[in-house]
């Protein structure tokens, strides 16, 4: 039988060793969502294929289908962001921190998601370019991420009974900010300004965000996280190295 | 198919890097067939190896002593360390001929990703070396991609403070690809064309 071949653009998520020679990339593609592919021999040639799929790079590339793994048969790098990324610690851990998190948020492979795909691109772009703090960008990801799941923190109603306004409880369970007569027990009382940068980093208000505080920045990543982590009913393993100074 | 010592001795052969199941099914047959003093000598040489071998206690490269050949040789010192993910990458390094300091294998390289961090690699062996006051220069020599980089930027961002020269290998490796495999040749000009991180 012969195997389809196919093209698409993606940005590179993670890149495991296998075998002697050949990696396994994990990316996600702009038409076909989450996949992983065997590069082979890229460890031990001299070649520009193996620069050009490292991670964070947006690359552009031609797959052989197979039914696990895809393999590379071309790549041409668009913009390799993986390089600058690499050279701002904080930003690498943040980036590494998206990757888990849009892996997360692909749970199928093989199933389109152009929003994330989007998403994931313009984050890493933002962290290259040392646009905005590396921990604000990880943070407005996961928040807009979710947002695309279906089950963003509703930041500016009560989550239970719809009641506009700004609410000062806010749970978990019942899907993010409660008024005073939903709010369940164990209800956390964030401090309005870790509630306010939220709303910030949810519709990308930079500068408004960048007025923050590092402890209003902690209260509000350590909100989101636990929010993302309750909904993926598993906890990200990158989480506890992103670098927050 | 196989059983008893036969299918254990395929299955543990496969479990080797690099080995699949037809390569491990072929050297269990050559090993079957072979010569048993042949093969008495490979088994004591892999039981030798796990016994023996253990890792230098200054720059964690794996050694038959406490102290590797490297670290105790009276010839080099430690004013220039070279900093390496693995063991192998001492060997790719020493092929050059190009550094007579001493070396200091990392571990691995920081990757969140992998559950991989700072403290899971030996950085705080590295610093207490350090704060000896010997060394002059440090050179990165992780692998050229981007863990190894991000790797060489938190070495950088901890060691310059305490105005020690930190300095990379120069482009020239080919990026993603591991230092281990190397020629001599590019990893010694990538070697003596080092920059200094400022
Ligand atoms: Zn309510
Ligand atoms: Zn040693």
């Amino acid at each position: 039988m012969r195997r389809r071949l196919f093209r698409d653009d993606a940005v590179v998520l993670r890149v495991q060793k296998l075998g002697e020679a050949d990696h396994i990339v994990s990316m996600i593609g702009r038409r076909h969502g989450r996949m992983r592919a065997v590069a082979k021999g890229v460890r031990k040639t001299t070649s520009k294929f193996g620069a050009r799929l490292e991670p964070f790079g947006h690359i552009d590339l031609q797959l052989v289908e197979g039914r696990n793994l895809h393999i590379v048969s071309q790549v041409e790098g668009i913009d390799l962001y993986g390089r600058r990324i690499a050279e701002d610690y904080a930003a690498y851990t943040a980036a590494s921190a998206i990757s888990e998190t849009a892996e997360r948020l692909t749970p199928i492979e093989g199933e389109p998601s152009l929003r994330l795909f989007q998403l994931t691109l313009g984050a890493l772009r933002v962290l290259a370019d040392r646009e905005h703090p590396p921990a604000l960008i990880l943070d407005s990801y996961m928040l807009r991420g979710m947002h695309d799941a279906g089950w963003a923190p509703i930041l500016v109603a009560c989550a239970i009974c719809g009641l506009k306004g700004d609410h000062r409880a806010f749970s978990i369970p019942a899907g993010g900010c409660v008024c005073r007569d939903c709010r369940p027990a164990g209800s956390a009382h964030p401090s309005p300004s870790a509630l306010e940068l939220m709303r910030a980093l949810a519709v990308g208000d930079w500068k408004r965000a960048k007025d923050s505080v590092v402890g209003v920045r902690k209260e509000a990543s350590g909100l989101i996280a636990a929010h993302l982590q309750w909904h993926l009913e598993r906890d990200l393993r990158s989480l506890s190295y992103v670098e927050r100074s | 198919m196989y059983e008893g010592a036969l299918a254990d001795l395929i299955e543990e052969l496969g479990r080797l890097p690099g080995i699949g199941p037809k390569g491990a099914q072929r050297i269990a047959f050559h090993i079957l067939s072979a010569d048993t003093h042949d093969i008495d000598k490979l088994a004591d040489a892999l039981k030798r190896v796990k016994q023996l071998v253990r890792v230098c206690e200054i720059c964690f490269n794996v050694s038959e002593e406490d102290r590797c050949r490297i670290c105790r040789d009276p010839r080099r010192t430690d004013e220039n360390i070279c900093v390496v993910e693995e063991s192998k990458d001492v060997i790719a390094v020493e092929r050059t001929g190009e550094f007579r300091g001493r070396y200091h294998v990392l571990g691995g390289a920081i990757n969140p990703l992998e559950g991989i961090g700072p403290d899971n690699l030996r950085i705080r062996e590295l610093m207490t070396r350090l704060q000896a006051g010997e060394t002059k220069e440090l050179i990165l020599a992780t692998d050229p991609n981007t863990e190894g980089e991000a790797t060489a930027t938190y070495l950088a961002l901890l060691v310059k403070p305490m105005g020690i020269t930190v300095s990379r290998l120069a482009s020239g490796l080919p990026v993603g690809g591991d230092l281990e495999y190397a020629d001599e040749i590019t990893l010694g000009r990538a070697f003596e064309g080092r920059r200094v991180l400022d």
